[in-house]
């Protein structure tokens, strides 16, 4: 399953890359989007899959699986949805007053460094 | 925290109080505030000088950062005493000196006094301290507030090239000196200084150890303007006056001097010192003299002066080194020029000192400092033509002053070079009185040229601004109390031989002199016929010739052709690097925020790739594997279709489905690798951001069609594959590799134990990481705040950006 | 827009608003035994009245609620701040957290716990941060 995995993530992180480097705002932050998803299950799958019951004492179980990476998960999900609106709002705004969202005209003039 | 920390610190304490006392008490030039501190420290640092004297010095620790050997760590011994009683002593009469000088009305006393009470608490930090960290951050502090306070009036445009001139050359010191320090530290693994000096004899043998000296002469040639690194102090005199007074002449610039004669038991064991120091020394001290006699400003020619002067002293403690070599503290021909560097510090600090103060009356009362307009004050400013007097016939070497004692031991110093026989030093030695007399007859010269240009001949008031008159009197005081001293060590040089000089030579050359025992200073006015005073007399007549004749050989000057010095190779050098950086910065930072995401992506598979490959980090084990089941497959395949079809997408919505799918799918994952806490958290987030992104997208243009050529798009698809592929073999290798024990134990047996719940996930994030919740939340709030500024903020169309 | 019938979604959204708030407070009073806590409280509720949001339009619910969002960002941050400083004031390292054991009437045995404070702001600024976006975006329209 990790195995899998690790290639799901692999083909994840290409996509958004590839997104993110495109023209178009709306597909860089698409691509952000995927990119925080590749990297909430690289995490997961980096703590072991399936190794004992859920990470709750209620269950009573022999072995849990690894609770520190759900934490740590859950903070991004939360930062990453923060952020993702952030930017969605950046690039509405860019657009609505520059009249593009072409990234190759949003780029610095000169003498604005 | 001992007294002697207190006092180091203590301007530094009362330059934060000082924009208050300014804004409290408009009507109190903010000056007086000032004046009680230095005067205070000063007496304070007074009472050192009976153990001193001694042979005994003070030394108080305060950790820092222990762990790096980093203390702050201060010492008392003679030489650093003696730069302590210059630093307070001059500074207060500096402070008294700009109240009147500084108009409480028309400057920002408050940036003013900061930046001089700033310098004020760094200097004595560099003097000081005993530890070379702590001395290098004291430096730079030193070279900051001098930057500060040079660009002061910094309405001005040459202020402000002189400011950044100083702080280039500076810094650029400093930072060579902090090579030095670590090149130091390599050989000897202390900061302290004094530790430093004991283990001295072993470290002539080191490698490492003429690659320091050379860093440490950086820093100090540069802080002390020495030739070539001259160049920044004449354009610092665009100065208010006080603190060219007070910086450039008597204390910072003497910054050099002091690391020089601290570093001399260390480094003046080697040959390339002692020529480096002396040959640079009286290279600078015949510049300095030569080029100052064409000055037309007042202060460019005491700037060149105090280039000259510093030579002349640095050169004294090059020849000094000499005396190393020789055993015996009683073998007084060698350590004459080490006793002539201590004396001249103090004589130099007294008269240099009151001809600024000087030369500051007459700007202030005249309007001009140019000598083409000055002429016949003399009658109507006499207490400042006096001080002059004193203070010209000082430096110009004419006794009964104090500058005739030290310049006739230079002379001797200087003479005996010659006798040493080392470092090649009888062939080349005869240089140094050479080069030395030289530049003292053109030191002659100017002097008279300061004197006689500014106070005799014809007045000239259609050419001034100003009605000039006397000075008040506490402007005067300052200038005057230096003068006295002139006269006081002219007369009476025993005064400072056995309180200040001797216990500064036995700091300077601690190898010569047995515990508990002083140099035998000796210093008089009569040597009898002996060629030191056939060479004072040989200056005075050839100055004056000089100065009578000077229309007639002016003209030597304008065999070197302005392009050819060093200000204009400074300023094209500056230019060209501005214009290269400039050039090459373009080159990479284009404006395109893709360009910078390539290189970012590129970076990431680069030093990914290659941290991996160097730590042999590559791992593949199937061993430890969870089982792949049916319903996982097709998860994969959702999540690998949805993801990759975006890529294909036409249109915004379909982007945007999908990317809601695979974060559903991801929410599906949460539940079979049992995360029920993730697993909600991703579904009610991705409602959110979906519903979130169909309100935007309506405000968003619609997609284009072609996203430009098949190249770019092919090198895009060659990063991003580059991405994806280290991903999965650090996902691969990181499965594969336990290297460390995980901590997750801790969190599963302490749930309940010591946070009293159950629910490990939420007792991590509330309990356990407490605190990187509480900032995430920080984090979300100014999310949210910065994009209800973006939308409710508007600023005017046009206005701004 | 399009003029649309909402009569379903809005009669649909009065019933089930509360049934998704009172989970929502069930999983954010749960969560330090079983799923839930904070996070996903706070997330829960304000997706609640973002579905409220789509069923009418934003003046009847800022009517219903005339909540500053951005006002309950920094309630929650003092609540979360001041939990970790009130450890402080005990002695304690930041954000130390106690807790205890108590017999209440009909519930019976109950912890309390000084975690749950912080978790109200955890909960309060999530509430608040998404409600701001949402609110902000719509209202700019």
């Amino acid at each position: 399953m990790e195995i899998l995995m690790s290639f799901l993530i692999g083909i994840l992180f290409m996509t958004a890359t590839y997104l993110m480097l495109s023209k178009s705002l709306l597909r860089i932050i698409i691509g952000t989007g995927l990119l925080s998803h590749g990297a909430h299950l690289l995490i997961l799958t980096m703590g072991g899959l399936k190794r004992g019951a859920a990470p709750l004492l209620g269950e009573h179980a022999k072995s849990y699986v690894d609770p520190l990476p759900q934490a740590l998960i859950l903070t991004a999900i939360v930062i990453s949805f923060g952020v993702t609106s952030f930017f969605l709002v950046l690039a509405y705004r860019a657009y609505q007053e520059l009249g593009t969202d072409n990234m190759d005209r949003l780029r610095g003039k000169e003498g604005h460094e | 925290m001992s007294l002697l920390h207190l006092a180091i610190v203590s301007p530094l304490v009362l330059a934060a109080l000082i924009p208050t006392l300014y804004r409290t008490f408009p009507k109190i030039h903010t000056g007086w505030f000032l004046l009680p501190l230095p005067i205070l420290l000063f007496s304070y640092f007074l009472q050192f000088i009976s153990q001193t004297s001694q042979g005994n010095t003070i030394t108080r620790n305060l950790q820092w950062i222990p762990s790096l050997g980093i203390d702050f760590t201060v010492k008392i011994d003679g030489l650093g005493l003696l730069f302590a009683l210059l630093i307070t002593g001059i500074g207060s009469l500096v402070v008294l000196y700009s109240i009147y000088y500084l108009s409480k009305e028309k400057e920002k006393l408050n940036l003013f006094y900061v930046y001089l009470l700033l310098f004020m608490g760094a200097m004595l930090g560099v003097v000081l301290s005993d530890n070379l960290i702590l001395l290098y951050s004291f430096w730079e502090l030193t070279s900051f507030s001098s930057f500060l306070l040079i660009g002061y009036w910094h309405h001005r445009e040459r202020s402000r090239y002189g400011a950044q001139k100083s702080m280039l050359i500076t810094v650029f010191g400093g930072l060579a000196m902090l090579g030095g320090i670590l090149l130091l530290y390599m050989m000897t693994g202390t900061f302290s200084i004094s530790e430093t000096i004991a283990v001295a004899g072993e470290l002539p043998g080191s490698q490492l150890f003429i690659p320091a000296l050379l860093c440490f002469l950086l820093g100090a040639f540069t802080k002390s303007a020495q030739f070539p690194f001259h160049i920044w102090l004449p354009d610092a005199m665009e100065a208010p006056t006080p603190v060219s007074a007070y910086l450039h002449s008597a204390t910072m610039v003497k910054a050099g001097i002091y690391l020089v004669a601290r570093l001399t038991p260390i480094f003046a064991q080697s040959g390339i010192w002692l020529w480096l120091v002396a040959g640079i020394g009286i290279i600078t001290l015949f510049w300095g003299s030569f080029s100052a006699v064409r000055q037309s400003d007042l202060k460019g020619i005491l700037a060149y002066s105090t280039i000259s002067q510093l030579g002349m002293i640095m050169s004294l403690l090059g020849i000094g080194a000499v005396a190393l070599h020789f055993d015996g503290v009683n073998d007084g021909i060698y350590t004459v020029a080490v006793t002539a560097a201590v004396f001249h510090l103090i004589n130099h600090a007294t008269f240099k000192g009151s001809l600024f103060m000087a030369v500051g009356i007459i700007d202030h009362e005249t309007g001009t400092r140019d000598i083409r307009r000055l002429g016949g004050l003399m009658t109507l400013m006499p207490i400042t033509f006096t001080i002059s007097l004193i203070g010209t016939l000082s430096m110009a070497g004419l006794p009964p002053f104090n500058g005739f004692l030290s310049k006739e031991m230079f002379f001797t110093g200087m003479l005996n070079a010659k006798e040493a026989g080392i470092f090649s030093l009888d062939v080349w030695g005869i240089l140094f009185p050479v080069i030395a007399w030289t530049g003292s007859v053109f030191t002659f010269v100017y002097c008279m040229i300061l004197l006689f240009r500014t106070f005799t001949g014809g007045f000239k008031p259609e050419k001034l601004d100003k009605e000039p008159h006397e000075a008040p009197l506490g402007m005067l005081v300052p200038p005057i109390i230096l003068a006295s001293l002139v006269i006081v060590f002219g007369l009476f040089p025993k005064l400072l031989a056995n309180t200040l000089i001797s216990p500064a030579m036995a700091a300077i050359l601690p190898s010569l002199v047995e515990d508990g025992k002083q140099f035998n200073v000796h210093i008089s006015h009569w040597h009898g016929f002996k060629p030191e005073l056939f060479m004072t007399i040989g200056v005075v007549l050839v100055g004056i010739l000089l100065y009578k004749t000077q229309e007639s050989w002016s003209g030597i000057y304008r065999l070197f052709p302005e392009k050819f010095s060093f200000n204009k190779l400074y300023d094209h050098s500056l230019e060209l690097l501005q214009r290269v950086s400039r050039k090459f910065t373009r080159m990479y930072m284009n404006g395109f925020i893709r360009t910078y995401l390539v290189y970012i992506f590129s970076f990431f598979i680069f030093i990914l790739g290659v941290a991996l490959v160097y730590s042999q980090a590559v791992k593949f084990d199937t061993a430890d594997l969870a089982e792949v089941r049916f319903y996982e497959v097709i998860l994969v395949a959702i999540i690998a279709l949805s993801s990759v079809s975006i890529l294909f997408a036409k249109s915004r919505l379909t982007s945007i489905i999908l990317l809601g799918a695979v974060g559903y799918t991801v929410a599906l994952f949460f539940v079979i690798f049992r995360a029920p806490d993730l697993a909600l958290t991703q579904l009610v987030i991705e409602t959110v951001s979906v519903s979130l992104f169909l309100l935007c997208f309506y405000h968003l243009p619609k997609l284009r069609k072609s996203e430009g050529r098949v190249g770019f798009k092919l090198f895009n698809l060659l990063i991003a594959a580059g991405v994806g592929a280290i991903v999965t073999v650090i996902s691969l290798s990181a499965h594969s590799s336990k290297k460390f024990e995980s901590i997750s134990n801790y969190y599963i047996e302490n749930t309940y134990k010591k946070a009293g719940g159950e629910n490990m996930v939420n007792v991590i994030l509330v309990d356990f990481r407490g605190f990187d919740t509480l900032f995430e939340i920080c984090v979300l709030g100014i999310a949210a705040l910065g994009i209800y500024g973006m939308i409710k903020l508007r600023l005017a169309k046009g206005k701004t950006e | 827009m399009m003029k649309t019938n909402d009569i379903i979604l809005q009669t649909v959204t009065k019933v089930t608003l509360f049934v998704i708030i009172l989970f929502s407070i069930y999983l954010f009073f749960t969560g330090h035994y079983h799923p839930g806590g904070g996070f996903i409280g706070g997330l829960m509720s304000s997706g609640a009245i973002v579905l409220l949001l789509l069923a009418y339009d934003i003046k009847t619910v800022t009517a219903i609620l005339p909540v500053d969002y951005k006002k309950m960002i920094g309630a929650g941050l003092l609540f979360s701040a001041g939990t970790g400083t009130g450890a402080l004031i005990a002695g304690k390292p930041f954000l130390t957290h106690a807790y205890t054991y108590v017999s209440l009437p009909l519930l019976g045995k109950t912890s309390l716990h000084t975690a749950v404070l912080f978790d109200t702001g955890v909960f309060l600024v999530v509430i608040g941060v998404t409600m701001t976006i949402i609110q902000t975006i719509g209202e700019s329209e």
